[in-house]
């Protein structure tokens, strides 16, 4: 049995079924506000959803069950004495330390928990970074989406900002550099400095295996790094497109990496009409369309950056996406065939495997 | 001292109560005070800066108003979400 927790535009559902066969909604929560994302802890079995209210504001909820009570997590806030307020919450994701979780936000904030998500505090490294007056929003706010752990390493972060690049951390987070050597925007003069930050960076994953290998969707680009994030190699050779938002990856095998092209960059629906998810198996070199089972006519799907997730590894990875149509596809053996596992739901904004087995 | 009334969330966040008397001579003044009455409910209203949330309405004695209108004691101020923020 797999539980999805799918952030939508009207609320968090849970779904819960087998690959292969539709999913049952067993709860919702939050309804009538934006559930950016949610995640179950693997740890705790906690569950935490990032909700914007449009009249309320941003706050990180928490709960055992999600058919009950949840807590408003405390310190999801920028400080008072500032220019800016909180706009949003992007994504949370759990560290390497024990009861440690980030969130990232908009404008292009972290902030770090050490309690298992009851209550953050705002990382003041990237906060007062020097060059955070420089920073630019995205079509989508100033929203920090990305945050790649190292595995075993819990004082190494990579971070990406729409649309201020990726920032690199050794040392928890106290000092950032820039990760952006080798990437090439086309929005931007070819004359551009070398250190400009207005890089739109759309997603990363880390291949967890090789940790120094770093896959990414940037805003007309797919790249990968294996130096952790310092430089970056154009691998988007053979897709359709080299727009889009979201990534998966394999997380045996650090070759691995699956995209969802969108034709770019006006438009950012699936190209032709047709759903095909691509898939490389050698870090990039070549690109397989795996569509068995997705719609393959007349089909316009915007899928964006946190509604792609996974679970479990290699012959039997589960992978799932959700559109802003409402439709959720997955598949249960890495893509080589693919279900409808929702039709319905509102608009999709994130999709996260909370448990499977 | 001027009445502050709540509905839904906001009511459920500030101790269950509707209907909060509290001190101030403006707007912004008596939502201020009520957060410190209410600790759950800072963040809702006003954001970390102390700013009335974009789609949060008031209205004093049945006007919309702002956070700058003054209020005097037997006032009521009704916070309701406003009908920009639905989508």
């Amino acid at each position: 049995m797999t539980e999805l927790l799918v952030g939508t535009r009207k609320g968090l559902f849970v779904l819960e079924g087998e690959p292969g066969s539709p999913f049952d909604p067993t709860a919702r929560a939050f309804p009538g506000d934006e559930v950016e994302y949610a995640l179950r802890d693997p740890r705790s079995g906690r569950l935490l959803a990032s909700v914007t209210s449009p009249f309320y504001g941003p706050k990180i909820w928490y709960c055992d069950d999600p058919a009950g009570d949840w807590e408003q997590a405390d310190g999801v806030a920028l400080p008072a004495s500032g220019d800016a307020a909180l706009t949003r919450i992007w994504v949370i994701v759990t560290g390497e330390a024990d009861g440690t979780l980030y969130a990232g936000g908009d404008p292009g904030v972290l902030f770090e928990s050490r309690d298992g998500g009851a209550s953050f505090e705002l990382n003041r490294g990237l906060w007062e970074h020097p060059t955070r007056a420089r920073w630019q929003p995205g079509a989508g706010g100033m929203c920090l989406h990305s945050i790649e752990t190292w595995p075993g390493e819990p004082d190494r972060l990579a971070v990406a900002i729409s649309a201020a690049g990726v920032w690199l951390t050794d040392d928890g987070g106290t000092t950032w550099r820039r990760g952006n050597d080798g990437l090439v925007a086309r929005y931007l003069p070819e004359d551009a400095p070398t250190d400009e930050v207005a890089l739109c960076v759309h997603r990363l994953q880390r291949a967890p295996r090789r940790p120094e290998r770093i896959f990414m969707q940037f805003h007309g680009g797919v790249y990968r790094s294996d130096d952790g994030g310092e430089s970056w190699i154009d691998i988007a050779a053979g897709l359709p497109s080299d727009f889009g938002f979201p990534l998966a990856i394999d997380p045996a095998d650090p070759d691995s990496a699956y995209v969802i092209p969108l034709a770019a960059d006006i438009d950012r629906v699936t190209p032709d009409g047709r759903v095909r998810v691509y898939e490389t198996r050698d870090a990039g070199g070549a690109w397989t369309p795996r569509g068995d089972g997705l719609p393959a006519e007349h089909a316009y799907l915007t899928v964006l950056r946190e509604a792609f997730g996974h679970a479990g590894q290699g012959e039997t990875l589960e992978l799932y996406f959700g559109a802003t149509s409402g439709a959720v596809f997955g598949s249960g053996d890495a893509g080589a065939s693919w279900f409808e596992a929702a039709i319905n739901l509102p608009p999709v904004l994130s999709v996260a495997v909370g448990s499977s087995a | 001292m001027p009445l502050v009334r709540l509905r839904g969330p906001l009511k459920r966040m500030a101790g269950d109560r509707a209907e909060h008397a509290v001190d101030g001579r403006t707007v912004g003044e008596l939502l201020i005070a009520l957060e410190r009455a209410h600790p759950s409910a800072s963040g809702w209203i006003l954001d970390e800066r102390g700013v009335l949330r974009q789609h949060i309405n008031v209205f004093v004695n049945g006007e919309l108003g702002g956070q700058d209108t003054q209020v005097d004691a037997g006032d009521r101020v009704d916070v309701l979400p406003a009908i920009s923020g639905g989508r």
